[in-house]
């Protein structure tokens, strides 16, 4: 199969999150950024349904700046065969699948894989967004996949439960964990990285339908009130009548 | 420019969920000084669809074919877009639940809107644009975001907006033939809901543990406790990765995000991915044998014990609380 994962460059899951004084710009100084976990998911997961099919290729495709390259090598190390970079700063999901969505329109893949969400701006709308623009079935929050033929059965995530669903190739499907374990690259597979193909294309820009006036942090926590073990019925109390949450 | 809410069922059923978002879209239609509808898909008796009154919604289109009882994203995106349009909507809002992620972005493409996904307060106007508060970097910090085009979408994250009372005679409109067989892209097989237990995404109360617990054997300390409260429960990753507990009970930055009215967290150290999940809930509460484990520094209630000595008495509190009250 012909599979195309998306794939986003977020901040590593330790960061500590801060904003510039005047809070218009999220510091990145010092942060470490990664492979969306999701993401990661994702790609391995195409590599699975390619090795069950007997072949294939897995095309990955980022839109961002030319910082996020590493990260695209390292998914040319995990296995996919080549990599996309769209020239532009990702500031809005509409923005990121518009640019998808173009490069993706005459290249009939068969699947398209992305993550659930970024865990920067957890917005969860590109997968969507990209369907809708490409008018293509979209699964969201996935689970298992398997494929026959040109029919796919899914599982996903529903509110209160899970849902099995069949839907005909080509559609677009968003990875939860519990899909796949991330594949960790080898050595020989960061040795054949260098060599494959990572193309940059120009982005088509376009109008941004949203933007970010100001960031700020949570509000800080008054302060933990500790209680001794044998205060239980007191803690249950200060439940009731301080925190009135039972 | 009106307000249009999309009010999610499940079987036939409004949620809390869809209350909340119904509320929202009032609250805001009052700040524009506009009406809100009210679009509801599939079959819902009317007494259930009128209920949506209570909460100020003067009219609802129900669109009743009964293809859409069962959701499918593309087919819902094309009915509510097709009533957003007939009523002139402005701002269409619903719930960001996973029925709402998997239709507010198609819808957002239709609308040509731009989309707030997981919006925590009620916007501000300026001028032209919204500006929607939502959560970022897994509940590490907020952005106001400008929603700059002329017709708008803004799903709600549950349990961030009150209910607001304020009822109003209601108007139904029922509509059918909006959608056929050929809309629906995925076929459903197969709905395993859960059962007997208290879905996670939407609890109130919720009792979590990690690797404190030593193994999975100890659990049924954890489900007698959430059981006496009426809660769901939760777990961290290594829990649910070395199978202890299912999958569907991690929450953090790469499980679920939770916002509860209250979590309490035992055995769990609170590293920064698992409080990633749960910080957004509104009362914490930390039991932990290390008085220096960092839940405690974003916990409000803290007992340092072994959990083996407080759930056990902590059970016991609860169920003479809830037989007292
Ligand atoms: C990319 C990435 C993503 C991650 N995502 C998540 C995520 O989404 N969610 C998540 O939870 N983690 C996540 N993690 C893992 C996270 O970093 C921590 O390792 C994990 O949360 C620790 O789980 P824990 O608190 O159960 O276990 P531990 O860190 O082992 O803590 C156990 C705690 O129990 C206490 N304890 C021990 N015995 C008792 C007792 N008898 N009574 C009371 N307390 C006791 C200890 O003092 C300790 O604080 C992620 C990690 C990475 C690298
Ligand atoms: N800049 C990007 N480039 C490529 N894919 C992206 C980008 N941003 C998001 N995605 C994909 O869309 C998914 C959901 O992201 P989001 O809508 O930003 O939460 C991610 O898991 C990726 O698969």
């Amino acid at each position: 199969m012909k599979i195309l994962v998306c794939i986003s460059n977020v901040p590593d899951t330790t960061t500590k999150i801060t904003f510039s004084p005047d809070n218009k710009s999220f510091n990145a100084t010092g942060v470490q950024y990664i492979i969306n976990p999701y993401d990661e998911l994702a790609l391995t997961k195409a590599l699975e349904l390619n090795e069950v099919a007997g072949g294939g290729t897995v095309t990955v495709v980022h839109v961002g700046l030319a910082d996020a390259e590493p990260n695209l090598r390292k998914a040319l190390a995990v296995g996919a065969d080549d990599a996309v970079r769209i020239d532009a700063a990702p500031t809005d999901g509409f923005q990121v699948a518009s640019e998808i969505a173009t490069y993706a329109k005459d290249k009939q893949f068969d699947l398209i894989l992305c993550g659930r969400e970024s865990i920067d701006y957890n917005g969860g709308v590109v997968p969507g967004m990209l369907a809708e623009m490409l008018d293509l079935p979209e699964v969201n929050v996935i689970t298992s996949i398997t494929i026959n033929g040109g029919l796919s059965q899914v599982e996903r995530d529903i509110d209160g439960g899970r849902e099995a669903l069949e839907v005909s190739l080509p559609f677009v499907a968003s990875c939860q964990k519990e899909i796949t374990e991330p594949r960790i690259p080898n050595m020989r597979g960061i040795m054949m990285a260098r060599s494959k193909p990572l193309q940059v294309l120009p982005a088509q820009g376009g109008a941004l339908h949203t933007e970010v006036s100001e960031y700020a942090l949570p509000a800080a926590k008054a302060g933990c009130r500790f209680l001794e073990v044998s205060e239980v019925e007191k803690l249950v109390e200060l439940l009731h009548s301080e925190a009135k949450v039972i | 420019m009106s307000v249009l809410v999309f009010v999610e069922n499940h079987a036939g059923q409004f949620k809390k969920a869809a209350y909340e978002a119904a509320s929202y879209a009032v609250q805001l239609a009052a700040q524009m000084q506009t009406t809100a509808a009210a679009v509801v898909l599939g079959t819902v008796a009317e007494d259930t669809v009128r209920s949506l009154g209570k909460y100020g919604i003067q009219k609802v289109v129900c669109v009743q074919d009964a293809l859409l009882d069962g959701f499918e994203a593309h087919a819902a995106a094309k009915a509510v877009a097709e009533v957003a349009k007939g009523i002139g909507a402005g701002v269409v809002v619903l719930s960001n639940t996973y029925t709402g992620k998997a239709l507010a972005p198609r819808l957002a493409v239709k609308l040509q809107a731009a989309l707030a996904a997981g919006a925590v307060e009620l916007p501000e106007l300026n001028g032209q644009d919204l500006m929607v508060k939502r959560t970022v970097f897994s509940n590490k910090g907020f952005a106001d975001l400008a929603l700059k085009t002329a017709v708008k979408v803004i799903s709600i994250t549950p349990n961030s907006y009150k209910l607001v009372e304020n009822e109003v005679a209601i108007e139904v409109e029922n509509r059918n033939g909006v959608v056929s067989a050929a809309d629906f892209k995925a076929k459903v097989v197969e709905v395993k809901k859960v059962t007997g237990k208290i879905p996670l995404t939407e609890a109130e109360l919720v009792v979590s543990a990690g690797r404190g617990l030593k193994g999975p054997e100890n659990w049924h300390m954890v489900e007698n406790l959430a059981n006496a409260l009426g809660a769901a429960t939760a777990c961290s990753k290594p829990v649910s990765d070395m199978h202890w507990r299912p999958h569907d009970e991690h929450v953090g930055q790469t499980g679920i995000t939770i916002k509860p009215n209250l979590y309490i967290a035992i055995g769990i150290s609170g590293a920064i991915q698992h409080l990633a999940g749960v910080s957004g809930s509104k009362v914490i509460v930390a039991i932990n044998t290390d008085k220096d484990a960092p839940f405690f520094k974003i916990a409000d209630y803290g007992i340092v014990g072994d959990a083996f000595e407080v759930l056990p008495k902590l059970n016991e509190a609860i169920t003479k609380f809830k037989a007292a009250n």
